[in-house]
């Protein structure tokens, strides 16, 4: 294991995790706020990639399709807050994981009827593709490393948008106590719906910017849903903060898995049994992490008492 | 009367009559969808113990449903080789007999829900979910990296295992041993709801605090009810892999967590006889949906919507009103 691999793979680790926390923002702030489990972001995050890819192919262009993905996604998330999410804030959280299931059956089955069960393609535009020289003479997929610093522009703005702006007092108030804002006059639903199209936009972006990596088709934002839980979960439910810290160690502990561990059992094991014992321990790996932190923080690392 | 017994008795009979029907008129395929139909309410019923009396929202039920899954495929998988399942420190031979692999199933997923149950319960609400959520992901992962035994393709047995005195192979008396299963998980589970512990449970799912204060710790409740639970679920697993004659990571998946959950809310949740109902349904909106539309998901996940939304009671507290809730 060479130190330049190590680095590549910390990077790729890196360009997972803020990819997650723009996945993990949404249904961390959904949580706070309203109280609502959301099993259907992962829809968002799908109906936000295939956004992109119509409209680049439409259009050509990269830019417009992550637009596309950005409102596509963030409309979609309005549509089901008015319709159908709104009726579920004062549920118990049984009721919101079946009616957001359903919402995936739902919503998966109709884009497979809309768009096929083939994959579509978006490809990186020409000016992100290659590769680019980093200090220490590392070289870096160019689009990846984009992905990084949008990742993290995004962040900044939401951690700006939360801690320095009204709407972000807003909600930082309604995660302390709703019926007091909506006293003060605030208009309770109105911020409700924003935050949820905000938590969609942000999905459908990270389903643009990965679906250029991988493949968009139907079902891709499960995978993905799951390990934004984990990420919220281990963060703890409704800290921001902790959706950031927990999303790059999810990301880290996932791709660093994947490439040490294997090589860490060949040191003292056959190579077929390091492959395959290295492969199963990394998949598991995060969910070992997640319930590590259970175990000693029962809610989550930035988790309130 | 009341109603709901009434219902529950008519499913009963039917369950009973529609497969004799199939199986005079030679539609080996009819009494199949009912088989499956019960083990679905098997595994439904075992969940329900933990989430509809026990008010512990388990996302991870799959768990216990492809462990038994596994159980009985990999017996028969070391049966059909001749190979021995663990030869140190003591040989365990695969079997094919049906009492052995639901024994051990049983006891496996019992165990499995302890050590899963120990460590979950030490959170709530959707921390709760979201851990029994990850255990069982876990265990699909490590299934798909678990190449002995097929990983990702599954693993196939040429014939289904043997029960003394039976033709399994035969559909109706594979049905007979699944209706008789089921009929007993009932009677256990509403058993166990009259008796002082199920009562208790049911009085810690309430208020927990009452609870404490009368020296009974939630806790030590919660986990048999979820290990009880588990060892249920686990058997539909069994019976599940026996009908299809393959196991695969599928069983795993967090899909199989929610269709199981949604037996139990189409149902009606905490009603003993609500996941019988929810998978009936399920299996003939499946049938009827499916042939009508291969995208017969969406109509399932509008009917879901529906149920979640306008009728809280699940299938058999629509017909039955909501009387039961003040029992």
């Amino acid at each position: 294991m060479s130190l330049l691999l190590f680095i590549e793979q910390t990077l790729n680790g890196l360009q997972f995790g803020v990819m997650l926390f723009l996945m993990a923002a949404g249904l961390t702030l959904v949580f706070g706020v309203m109280g609502l489990i959301n099993l259907a972001h992962g829809s968002l995050y799908m109906v936000g990639a295939f956004a992109a890819a119509a409209v680049a192919a439409a259009t050509g262009s990269f830019l417009l399709a992550l637009v596309a993905s950005f409102v596509c996604a963030a409309f979609a998330g309005i549509l089901i807050e008015f319709f159908i999410i709104r009726r579920l804030y004062d549920r118990d959280h049984l009721d919101q994981v079946l009616a957001t299931f359903a919402l995936i059956l739902i919503f998966s089955e109709g884009t497979r009827w809309v768009f096929g069960s083939f994959p579509l393609f978006l490809d990186t535009p020409e000016w992100l593709s290659g590769t680019v020289m980093l200090p220490f003479g590392i070289e870096y997929s160019l689009y990846r490393l984009a992905i990084i610093l949008v990742g993290l522009i995004v962040a900044a703005g939401l951690f700006w948008m939360i801690a320095r702006t009204r709407v972000g007092i807003r909600i930082r108030a309604g995660e302390n106590d709703r019926e007091m804002i909506a006293v003060l006059g605030v208009n309770i639903s109105l911020l409700y719906t924003f935050v949820f199209a905000l938590g969609a936009a942000l999905a459908g972006l990270a389903g643009a910017l990965i679906g250029a990596i991988q493949s968009v088709q139907v079902g891709m934002g499960e995978p993905v849903l799951i390990l934004a839980f984990v990420v919220v979960v281990i963060g703890g439910i409704g800290s921001i903060s902790g959706a950031f810290v927990g999303a790059i160690l999810v990301g880290l502990t996932d791709t660093l898995g994947r490439t040490m561990l294997p090589v860490f059992f060949g040191l003292f094991l056959e190579p077929s049994a390091a492959t395959s014992l290295g492969a199963s321990l990394s998949s598991m790996s995060i969910y070992l992490l997640m319930i590590g932190v259970l175990l000693f923080r029962p809610k989550g690392l930035f988790g309130g008492a | 009367m009341r109603k709901e017994p009434v219902l529950n008795m008519a499913l009963l009979i039917a369950l009973l009559a529609f497969p004799l029907w199939a199986w005079a008129a030679d539609e080996p395929f009819l009494i199949t969808l009912t088989t499956r139909a019960v083990i679905f309410a098997i595994a439904g019923v075992g969940l329900n113990f933990a989430l509809g009396f026990g008010g512990l929202v388990s996302f991870g039920h799959a768990a216990f449903f492809g462990l038994g899954g596994y159980v009985m495929g990999v017996l028969a998988f070391h049966a059909q080789t001749y190979t021995p399942v663990l030869d140190w420190p003591f040989v365990i031979n695969g079997t094919k007999s049906m009492p052995i692999v639901w024994m051990v199933a049983i006891a496996l997923s019992g165990a499995l829900a302890v050590a899963i149950g120990a460590l979950s319960l030490r959170t709530s609400g959707v921390y709760f979910i979201m851990i029994t959520l990850a255990f069982a992901q876990m265990l699909y992962y490590f299934t798909i990296s678990w190449s002995t035994y097929g990983g990702e393709d599954g693993l196939s047995i040429y014939v289904r295992n043997d029960f003394p005195g039976l033709n399994t192979m035969d559909p109706i008396q594979y049905y007979a041993i699944c209706y008789v299963l089921l009929l007993i998980v009932l009677g256990l589970v509403y058993a166990i709801s009259k008796s002082a512990f199920g009562l208790a449970l049911g009085a810690s799912r309430q208020n927990e605090d009452r609870i404490q204060a009368v020296g009974q710790g939630p806790f030590g409740l919660y986990l048999t009810a979820f290990a009880i639970s588990g060892a249920i679920t686990g058997l539909a697993g069994v019976l599940h892999a026996d009908l299809n004659r393959f196991v695969s990571p599928t069983m795993f998946s967090w899909h199989t967590s929610g269709e199981i959950m949604i037996f139990v809310i189409l149902g009606g949740v905490g009603r003993v006889f609500g996941p019988v109902a929810g998978a009936v349904l399920f299996i003939v909106l499946e049938h009827t949906l499916g042939g009508l539309s291969e995208f017969w998901h969406i109509y399932l996940g509008a009917m879901l919507l529906g149920v979640v939304l306008f009728a809280r009671g699940g299938l058999i507290g629509l017909i039955a009103g909501r009387e039961v809730a003040h029992d």
